[in-house]
């Protein structure tokens, strides 16, 4: 497992190889990337994201080890950039690696849903003009966990 | 005890983190937050909406209300938007 909260880009395919380079048991592999999006008629420039530093790693590692608990998974790679990012830039990379398809899909939309949810990160969007707002917590966010309720 | 903040909770309390003494009489979180929000206006206006904060005691998410001491780091913060 590997987690890592770091302000520089990375490379999903760099990754990929570090969990299945030497290993033969892995018939899946799930990569998601989040991206800095700008919706059409924001003009957005930049965005920050503040995290807090003593739990953002330990809240990521507890919802990974969640993960592990409910599917068998050859391994899991979280990788969430904070900071100043711009429109186009990467922020989150999951990767989830399993025999078989269905528990590397799963998986990494349940660490996508929880992410959002419990990972201590606050986007601050930045439209020039001095104009800058806090994004608000969506409602769809906190209800896409109801499909993992058991 | 370390209090600390983050987003528009720091923003409006002005500070990104408080050292503070527990007073004696005060042993819940909702003790905290309602003594907390006496300290100043920027407390006030940060701590009014009560259901739009989250609660990490230790670096650990609580649900409700819980107790607490003079040794704990509590984090008090918007719901979050990371991802």
């Amino acid at each position: 497992m590997k987690i890592s909260v770091q302000s520089e880009d990375f490379d999903s395919t760099k990754e990929s190889r570090l969990i299945t380079d030497g290993r033969h048991n892995i018939g899946a592999l799930v990569t998601f990337t989040g991206l800095v999006r700008d919706l059409a008629d924001k003009h957005l420039k930049s965005m920050t994201l503040e995290h807090y530093p003593a739990m953002t790693e330990l809240e990521i590692k507890r919802i990974a080890e969640e993960a592990s608990n409910r599917w068998t998974l050859q391994d899991i790679t979280v990788i969430h950039r904070h900071g100043m990012l711009y429109p186009g830039d990467q922020i989150v990379l999951v990767i989830t690696a399993s025999a078989h398809r269905q528990a590397a899909f799963d998986a990494a939309s349940f660490m996508m849903d929880f992410l959002k949810t419990r990972a201590p990160f606050w986007k601050k969007e930045d439209f020039g003009d001095s104009k800058a707002d806090w994004v608000d917590a969506k409602e769809s966010d906190d209800s896409a966990l109801d499909k993992w309720q058991e | 005890m370390k209090l600390v903040y983050f987003a528009w909770v720091r923003e409006r309390i002005g500070s990104a983190e408080e050292d503070i003494q527990l007073p004696d009489d005060i042993t819940k979180i909702s003790e905290l937050l309602a003594w907390l929000t006496s300290r100043s206006d920027g407390h006030a206006a940060a701590l009014v909406e009560k259901d739009r904060l989250r609660i990490a005691v230790n670096q650990e998410y609580i649900r409700g209300d819980q107790s607490i001491s003079n040794e704990d780091e509590i984090a008090i913060f918007p719901p979050v938007t990371g991802g």
